[in-house]
């Protein structure tokens, strides 16, 4: 499935934390403008995969990674690709919420003052910008300069997305994004990924099978470090070809 | 065994860790009130700015005053920035191993030796061998080793306290390490940091024995930080030892137990308002 679309090629990715072998030998692309979510049961490597494409595993002691990520034809895992260039360009938001104890604006400028801007009134306009298109202007820009903290649990995780907008990634990584969320709030998020997809080139952690189904267009399932089955979403879920993906999807175990 | 009520042993808990605190907190009542009570009445402006006589027995304690403050101010300067770096390389840039591990326990050790070893090795090394002689720089120097292991411990636990989330969200967001440490580390662990510099300044105000043989007991006004200097705690010492001044010497500890009070107070003021500008 190499084409010029992929904007993310994983190929005989192995992952090691210490003895174990988390992931084996995956493989996946990802391709731009698409949402591409990974879904299976826990401790199958779905998160790790996820962290490998912006190295977050690197902070982790005793992490060996082996094989292939190319970001736009480029492997991340090279000694000469810089790390933190690369997570400008793949940006991630967390499972829980989680905005810094500081006020809504900082949290939104983190990503352009460590990048070194200090030009206000662009990143006011870019904050501004971000938070529009988080879906949360309207609901903080009287407040810009009160807490982050004292906003709801969904706003939390929407203004977590402004802030990564901020810094225009390519790809955004979404590591179960709408775990500690209710219902409703949970819809709006996944409106949010759709209409986000036009900009930006999104990869999804979930645990939730209907999740899935509703936002992806392609989606891997994973057991026990191994990738399954990788497909158009719809195929993975109305006709899959591996045994147990079926089993999976249909509640069989997981 | 007879099992006993539950509600009986909660009640002997509650009456236990109760009176525990109850005891603490008047003990330190008592000895408060009995320091200023014999202490005040020698409190004038005077006794606060003039100069000693005829060794203490007479005059005031301004020398000892000027001591007090200049000898914990500077090493606190030394050994503030020398702790919290070693506290962040320890818990940000390197892997828990063999080495951190001995590293920290060299530094428990070190914050449980004796202010007197302290002193003895300021007298050998400071004063004798880099032949500074009895002065401020001595002393100063001395109390920083004494105090840099607590600053380095209470530092590297405050900074292990700030949720690992805030690193992850920080890296992922571009940032390096070090724009890590300053921008989100150092903010959210400041208020442990502070507590651990707020105990050393304590330490070094009351501290006798390490300054004793360091700075010496120089009743003149220090004019510079090579010259010897006499800390409230040691004229306290020296007055209530060689039975010079009873009075002066309560008159003495009232000041630095004020002293103290009003640095503790100062700290957490500022420390309020350091977080509260930050969360606004």
């Amino acid at each position: 499935m190499t084409t010029e679309k992929n904007k993310i090629e994983i190929s005989g990715l192995d992952l090691y934390y210490g003895k174990f072998h988390a992931l084996q030998s995956v493989s996946m692309p990802v391709q731009k403008n698409l949402i591409t979510a990974l879904i299976g049961p826990s401790g199958c490597g779905k998160s790790t995969l996820l962290r490998c494409l912006n190295r977050m595993n690197d902070l982790i002691s005793g992490v060996k990674v082996t094989g292939k990520v190319l970001l736009d034809q480029s492997d991340i895992y090279s000694p000469t690709f810089e790390v933190t260039e690369l997570r400008k360009r793949v940006g991630m938001v967390f499972q829980r919420p989680n905005p810094f104890p500081l006020s809504i604006y900082d949290n939104v400028v983190y990503g352009l003052k460590v990048a070194g801007m200090n030009n206000r009134k662009k990143m006011e306009e870019i904050a501004e910008k971000s938070l529009m298109g988080a879906w949360l202007w309207d609901n903080v820009k009287d407040k810009l300069h009160h807490s982050a903290l004292e906003l709801p649990l969904d706003q939390q995780q929407r203004l977590c997305v402004a802030r990564l907008l901020a810094i225009e990634p390519e790809v955004i990584l979404m590591d179960e994004p709408c775990s500690a969320l209710d219902p409703i709030a949970t819809m709006k998020i996944e409106e949010l990924m759709l209409e986000l997809k036009k900009n930006y080139t999104i990869v999804i952690v979930t645990h939730n099978m209907q999740q899935a189904a509703r936002v992806s267009d392609f989606t891997g399932y994973m057991l026990l470090g191994k990738m399954i089955e990788f497909n158009v979403t719809k195929d993975i879920f109305t006709r899959p070809k591996e045994k147990l993906t079926e089993e999976y999807i249909s509640g069989k175990y997981g | 065994m007879m099992r006993l009520n539950p509600r009986y042993v909660q009640r002997g808990a509650v009456f236990v860790l109760g009176g525990a605190t109850v005891l603490t907190l008047l003990i330190l009542i008592f000895i408060i009130f009995f320091i200023l009570e014999k202490g005040l009445p020698v409190l004038t402006l005077n006794f606060l700015t003039g100069n000693p006589e005829d060794l203490g027995r007479k005059g005031g304690i301004f020398p000892a005053i000027i001591g007090s403050i200049i000898l914990p101010l500077l090493a606190i300067l030394i050994a503030t920035p020398l702790g919290i770096f070693t506290s962040v390389y320890l818990s940000e840039y390197t892997r828990e191993s063999k080495l951190t591990r001995l590293i920290r326990f060299g530094t428990d050790c070190l914050a449980g030796i004796p202010s007197i070893i302290f002193g003895l090795f300021g007298y050998i090394f400071f004063v004798i061998t880099l032949e500074m002689g009895w002065s401020i720089l001595s002393g100063a120097l001395t109390l920083a080793v004494m105090i840099l292991p607590t600053i380095i411990r209470t530092s590297e636990e405050a900074i292990r306290a700030v949720p690992k989330t805030y690193r992850e969200v920080s890296f992922s967001l571009g940032a390096t390490g070090w724009q890590t440490v300053k921008k989100v580390i150092l903010p959210n662990a400041l208020p442990g940091i502070v507590t651990g510099i707020m105990l050393s300044i304590g330490r070094s105000i009351g501290e006798t024995a390490a300054v004793i043989f360091t700075a010496g007991s120089s009743l003149r006004l220090p004019t510079s930080i090579f010259d010897s200097t006499r800390t409230m705690a040691v004229h306290f010492y020296i007055l209530a030892r060689e039975g010079i001044s009873q009075e002066n010497a309560y008159g003495t500890a009232a000041t630095l137990i004020i002293a103290v009070l009003l640095v503790n107070l100062t700290a957490y003021w500022l420390m309020n308002r350091f977080i509260a500008k930050r969360r606004s």
